[in-house]
């Protein structure tokens, strides 16, 4: 296990916030966006027998954040690697 | 067989399944009492988090809020806000939480902020949000028992605290864990067979998420519009469109669920008993999973039985329902008093409507959508007894986790951390047992005595957890900078806001006749209603800690060291050569 370097560890820090700014904001967008402010925009799109806003609202949101999650673990677990500090 | 029998015998084998993994799993150690040694595999943990987290309220009140009390749309900042909180858990706070790799919420605030008092003023908040939680928990299931099995609420009750009792004094958190899986099994198949079912009769479709959006059996027509039909002809709002109050006060709802769910204590402390940092991103992953079967279901549930009971009641325009021919399950559930009609135009028939003054249905509990669902829908028994456990291993699962949560904080953090720091190992837990003891009898107390707030109890536990325990958590992680007086203050006027703006409306514990400033309006506050204040509590939390805390020396080199620490998952940045 190898220690990082200051610098190391901002820039590891760093690049997590930025990972995660970029999926609160999808996160931010597919509820609040599509769910409640944006709602009755989308609305006015059906998909089958749903209208989009109120799919978001009630279903697609939480499939969303799912995704969201398991992407994080996917690229935590790189950048882990990458700075050398994942766990054995 | 009847009813009553199948069920107790569905019920019973349950419940010896929980007590069999509780003897089986019981803690031998403190590390293995607190966090179930640290082993737990992240899926195991996911499924026992969900369970945790789906409460009574979930698996019982949830369709019913959904489909009757918000009418459709408006409920969605329950599905929205119960589950994106995880994200925010997945991100802000369960790795750095698990890196730090102690027992308790309290602790780390008091680590983090130096500072004893702010570990009490933690452990005070935790505590709030958690015995408000906890009696929810217990009315569900002395309302379950008496409502399947035809005992009292008491004797339901009762039973419901020595089960509990049982396996988390005796089987601490690694008790809890594997009995958690189990009830999440169970809880998990009680509410998507029916959901199936009901599915398939209206719309064809088994799976229900596709059901809520297909066409209605033998006709053109979605299930939807349908409903929005139906609703607008007896006067009420559509259903995919009809907002709770204002988009403000939704926007605020919703943010406040997910801020208050990443900051319960009892959901953060499942995060310590993995492995890895990693394991707790994932776990949270698959935590998400598990809960999203129930509550991407309970949209499904909510519309297709609030169209089962318009269509029951009024099947064609104007051919409403002869009141003495109404089904059995109308009968059943009067009985309970979770149904009421009243004939007030003396037709002879029932007119369910959105006008009070002529609706005859004059009571419709929210919880009738799910416990009467499989009867509405002519299920066999032993699925109305599956039901029955379900609800009951929901009301279970939650209430041991937080038992622990509160245990945990007395023992570890107020005996051994604060006034009592030469206690032993074996001391400490029999103290945390002697706890949780104390928090059975107090929350079925409360439970049996309910001193008129129990119904608002659960949603104030989110307020209060989003207002105090989430930004002390969240700043404690991302600043380095945020002083042990930022902390407290933010803490302490956090808290303050959130019960004040409900107390005012609500009165002071719920209790009516203690509302105070009664010359402001309802909703004062831009029409955000007290469930949704959690947020503007947390916005208040955060100013006042940074205000605070630059007015205030700045934290010792160990605390900005930690920060450090805990932001890589595996070994320590070297120490900064520059100061």
């Amino acid at each position: 296990m190898q220690k990082l370097s200051e610098a190391q560890a901002k820039e590891y820090w760093k690049r997590n916030r930025s990972l995660m700014i970029r999926l609160m904001a999808i996160w931010f967008i597919v509820s609040f966006g599509f769910g409640i402010i944006g709602v009755d925009l989308l609305n006015t799109v059906q998909v089958g027998g749903y209208k989009l806003g109120f799919w978001f609202a009630q279903q697609g949101s939480i499939f969303v954040f799912i995704g969201l999650i398991f992407y994080y673990v996917v690229a935590m677990a790189r950048l882990d690697r990458e700075f050398g500090v994942e766990e054995d | 067989m009847d009813l009553a029998t199948t069920t107790y015998i569905v019920v019973g084998f349950t419940f010896l399944i929980y007590i069999g993994i509780a003897i089986a799993a019981r803690a031998g150690d403190t590390r293995e009492f607190y966090v179930a040694g640290g082993g737990v595999h992240p899926i195991a943990n996911g499924m026992a988090t969900a369970a945790d987290w789906m409460s009574a309220a979930s698996f019982i009140s949830m369709a019913g809020l959904i489909g009757i009390s918000y009418n459709g749309y408006g409920g969605s900042v329950f599905l929205m806000g119960w589950t994106g909180g995880y994200v925010i858990l997945a991100m802000l706070l369960a790795p750095y939480l698990r890196k730090y790799g102690k027992f308790t919420v309290p602790e780390f605030i008091g680590d983090r902020y130096y500072s004893d008092t702010a570990r009490v003023v933690a452990v005070i908040c935790l505590i709030l949000c958690s015995v408000t939680y906890v009696i929810g928990q217990m009315k569900g299931i002395g309302v379950a028992f008496s409502r399947f099995l035809e005992t009292d609420y008491e004797t339901g009750l009762y039973t419901g605290m020595v089960i509990v009792f049982f396996y988390a004094v005796l089987g601490g958190m690694k008790g809890i864990t594997y009995t958690q899986i189990a009830q999440y099994v169970v809880l998990i198949l009680a509410y998507t067979i029916p959901a199936i079912f009901i599915s398939l009769q209206l719309t064809g479709n088994p799976i229900p998420q596709l059901g809520l959006g297909s066409t209605l059996v033998g006709s053109d027509t979605f299930l939807l519009d349908k409903l929005d039909q139906v609703l607008a002809e007896t006067g009420f709002k559509e259903y995919t469109t009809s907002v709770r109050l204002s988009q403000v006060n939704m926007f605020a709802y919703t943010a406040s669920l997910m801020i208050g769910t990443a900051g319960l204590p009892h959901v953060i402390i499942r995060f310590f008993t993995v492995p890895k940092v990693r394991d707790a991103r994932k776990s949270a992953g698959w935590a998400l999973i598990f809960i999203a079967i129930l509550y991407t279901t309970a949209p499904a549930v909510a519309a297709m039985a609030r169209l089962n009971i318009m269509q029951t009641i009024e099947p064609a325009p104007g051919q409403n329902l002869v009141i003495d021919q109404r089904p059995q399950w109308f009968k059943t559930w009067e009985q309970t008093g979770l149904l009421a009609i009243e004939d007030k135009n003396g037709d002879g028939r029932l007119q369910y409507v959105a006008d009070p003054q002529r609706n005859e249905l004059v009571k419709l509990d929210n919880d009738i959508l799910v416990l009467a669902n499989p009867e509405i829908a002519r299920l066999p028994n032993w699925i109305i007894a599956l039901v029955a456990a379900g609800g009951l291993a929901a009301a279970l699962s939650t209430a041991a986790g937080l038992l622990l949560a509160i245990s945990s904080a007395i023992s570890h953090d107020l005996l051994k951390s604060t006034f009592y720091p030469t206690i032993s190992e074996q001391m400490e837990r029999n103290a945390s047992r002697g706890a949780m003891a104390l928090a059975v009898f107090g929350a079925g107390y409360l439970g049996l005595n309910p001193p008129g707030f129990a119904a608002g109890t659960v949603a104030l536990a989110f307020g209060l957890a989003a207002a105090s325990i989430f930004p002390a958590l969240m700043m404690g992680i991302f600043s380095s900078r945020v002083t042990r007086e930022g902390a407290v203050a933010g803490m302490v006027v956090g808290l303050g806001v959130t019960l004040f703006y409900v107390f005012q409306h609500k009165g002071i514990m719920f209790v009516a006749d203690w509302r105070f400033l009664p010359g402001l309006a309802p909703n004062w506050f831009f029409g955000i209603e007290p469930n949704a204040f959690g947020c503007i509590g947390a916005a208040i939390n955060f100013a006042v800690a940074m205000g605070v805390t630059s007015l205030t020396r700045e934290p010792p080199e160990r605390v900005r060291n930690l920060v450090q620490e805990i932001r890589i998952p595996a070994g320590m940045p070297s120490a900064p050569s520059d100061h």
